[in-house]
């Protein structure tokens, strides 16, 4: 009932009990428990003592769709409280915050200022160090590359005590380990992004129909010309000759001012956790038919707002759970563009042989702008995404099946989306692990790092 | 353009409070015990819009010093108009039953010195005959029970207090803002089950701001507080006195 904030609040048994269950991942599988500290300042050290040395991991917004955000048995550390910006230069787009502040909020401040950021993910409810720690991507990633692409530097702190700022230039060797390192390296307390100028909020916008794999393909080589950011939903559920059709999204910054007339992020919300999966059968076969047919079969210009563009699902409040109790498990992967049409037609064969549809099924080509990170996902190549309610058994069985096919090409899949990727194929998909286990603090684990050190 | 003091600044509800006065242009003065916070809320609060941005750390039961703060406080922001006063403590009951000692503690920061401060200040927005104090009470404060009556205690004198000097200023010009928050999910609440009466304290911060802003006297945050303590206030004594709230 106080209003006060402790610095560096203690660990005691009955915090842990009870914030053990409010610490989830976006897909809401797999299930996990851990102990919860929550750091306010950035001065602070952020780790907790632990009682038996437990592990640690930073938690941001959760917003990691698997277990690379979950410490099963240990601690998380919730760094939402960091949440302070701390210098913006309006005339060079240079911003300092701490590591809690989500790019919603980045982009509230920035872009009446004509300032946006230069890359983002399809949520804006990430944190800038969770955003550094998976190395997201957006739609122009053929343009701009990852979004540790931008970072200038940032600090990490050590459970050693040790505190470095990292660059390009200083400690580039844990710059580079710690971006795509999934909070395993130590733990961001601030960083330092550019952003990128923009006229106002407004995106010009074309949407055009597009009827299988290989007009995809020509529509990407083109647009990716002449827009900033490109990518195509595709309805997971044709077969045949129409095998990957769908609906290509290309835009750019609209060049001219208009006032950013943000009010309260949100709107809709799935209100309640439902008992079933409400996203399956039916739902995805009419959702894809009438998301296909809805658009228009000649190109259609528009201009609108950011939020539409880059960021629908952030509408729905909670959608994850629409899912039902069971959670979903999202899949995304790039294979390389030599051979790449035939690996996808593949691809796609055995999802719809699965007889599981995806509610969202999503391509892009990414480019060839490298990433500062070691761990980096994004290569050269066509990156294909889709999420599957979870049912057990059958799901696992058929994203290990894709992996056998990625990997055969050389492909990869992203960490951020995994909830049960196997060793030896993360291995093989990050052949730089090994190096970069040097760089994981002693201190630091999780769900997704003791999978894929395992021994299958 | 405001000219704000907040006194208890690192606090969560204060902060957010500050961050809705910085969106709005203002001038604000931070006070609080630690400095190293005061710095980060402070660029923060630039980085956010405010006008200018000064702290000074503050010892609140150091009552000598309170003149000094305000006049401090005045003379950096070119005038003083809106006060928010949002420090406090939360006591263990129990260690307040068994030591008179603690009691008094908890008295002296979250009764006297709110007190202290409110005195100096209001003769102050007396004779400039303008301006708004606002101070974070509680519901604790609307009906003492078992578990946190010494808190409640203090903070029912601060709400008393608030009462009367919103008479007392009405007159002139001044707006009194008593602000009672129910429960608050603050890193020092941590330990309690969170409920749905749990509100977040960016939740809370915006009331106190559109509270200061719209001159309100006394506002429950989040407002179902006010049917809550409705109801709490009118359960008779005989019955209240054997429940176990």
């Amino acid at each position: 009932m106080a209003p006060q904030r402790a610095g560096q609040p203690p660990i005691n048994d009955q915090r842990a009990r009870l914030m053990a269950a409010t610490y989830e991942s976006w897909g809401r599988y797999p299930a996990a428990r851990q102990s919860a500290a929550r750091i306010a300042w950035r001065h602070a050290t952020p780790y907790p003592q632990t009682e038996n040395g437990q592990s640690v991991l930073p938690y941001g917004n959760g917003r990691s769709y698997g277990d690379s955000c979950l410490n099963d048995g240990g601690y998380v550390v919730d760094v939402r409280g960091l949440d302070r910006f701390i210098a913006f230069d309006e005339t060079t787009g240079i911003l300092a915050c701490e590591a809690g502040v989500l790019l919603s909020d980045i982009l509230r401040l920035t872009v009446p200022k004509g300032w946006f950021l230069p890359v983002t993910p399809g949520t804006k409810l990430v944190t800038l160090a969770g955003a550094i720690a998976n190395d997201v991507h957006g739609k122009n990633h053929h343009r701009a590359g990852t979004f540790g692409c931008h970072v200038r530097r940032f600090e990490l702190c050590r459970s050693d005590g040790q505190r470095m700022i990292c660059s390009p230039t200083e400690n580039p060797d844990w710059f580079a380990a710690t971006i795509g390192g999934i909070g395993l390296t130590g733990i961001i307390m601030w960083a330092e992004i550019a952003l990128k100028p923009v006229a106002g909020p407004l995106v010009d916008v074309e949407i055009v129909r597009y009827a299988d794999l290989e007009a995809f393909m020509s529509l990407a080589a083109d647009s990716d010309q002449d827009f900033d950011y490109t990518v195509a939903w595709f309805d997971c559920l044709a077969r045949g000759s129409a095998l990957g059709r769908g609906v290509f999204m290309r835009g750019n910054h609209a060049e001219i001012p208009a006032p950013d007339r943000r009010r309260k992020d949100g709107g809709l919300s799935v209100p309640f956790k439902p008992p079933i999966n409400l996203l399956s059968g039916i739902m995805v076969r009419a959702f894809n038919y009438a998301y296909f047919h809805r658009a228009p079969a000649q190109a259609r210009r528009l201009r609108q707002d950011y939020d539409p563009f880059f960021y629908p699902l952030d509408k729905i409040n909670r959608w994850n759970y629409a899912y039902g109790p069971r959670g979903f498990v999202q899949y995304q992967c790039v294979v390389p563009f030599d051979g790449g049409v035939q690996t996808m037609r593949t691809l796609l064969d055995k999802v719809a042989a699965s007889k599981r549809g995806s509610f969202l099924s999503v391509l892009k080509c990414f480019g060839d702008v490298a990433s500062p990170g070691m761990m980096s996902f994004p290569r050269p190549g066509i990156t294909m995404t889709m999420d599957f309610g979870f049912d057990g058994a059958p799901t696992l069985k058929l994203l290990d099946d894709l992996d056998a096919l990625v990997s055969d090409v050389g492909g990869a899949v992203y960490p951020a989306k995994d909830a049960r990727l196997s060793a030896r194929h993360y291995k093989q998909y990050f052949p730089k692990w090994e190096q970069f286990a040097d760089f994981v603090d002693p201190q630091h684990s999780s769900g997704f790092w003791r999978r894929v050190m395992g021994a299958n | 353009m405001r000219h704000v003091m907040i006194v208890g600044a690192s606090s969560a509800i204060a902060e957010a409070a500050a961050r809705c006065f910085a969106g709005d242009g203002d001038r604000l003065y931070l006070l609080a015990r630690d400095e190293k916070k005061l710095e980060s809320i402070a660029a923060d609060l630039r980085v956010r819009g405010a006008d200018k941005v000064d702290f000074q750390i503050f010892e609140a039961n150091a009552f000598d010093s309170h003149d000094a703060v305000i006049a401090a406080a005045a003379e950096s922001l070119g005038g003083l108009d809106t006060v928010l006063i949002a420090y406090g403590t939360l006591p263990e009951q129990s260690a307040c039953e068994a030591d008179y000692v603690v009691t008094l503690e908890a008295m002296t920061t979250n009764a006297l010195s709110v007190i202290s401060l409110l005195t100096r200040l209001a003769n102050r927005f007396e004779s400039q005959r303008q301006g708004t104090l606002a101070v974070i009470s509680s519901v604790a404060g609307d009906r003492g029970r078992k578990s946190n009556y010494v808190y409640g205690t203090a903070k029912s004198a601060v709400s008393t207090f608030l009462d009367g000097l919103r008479n007392r200023l009405y007159g002139s010009g001044v707006n009194v803002v008593t602000a009672k928050p129910g429960f608050v999910d603050t890193p020092m609440t941590a330990s309690f089950d969170k409920g749905l009466l749990w509100a977040q304290p960016e939740a809370v911060g915006r009331g106190i701001h559109r509270a200061i802003v719209r001159g309100k006297d006394v506002v429950y945050l989040p407002g179902f507080w006010y049917l809550i303590m409705l109801i709490i206030r009118h359960i008779p004594e005989t019955v209240f006195k054997r429940l176990s709230l």
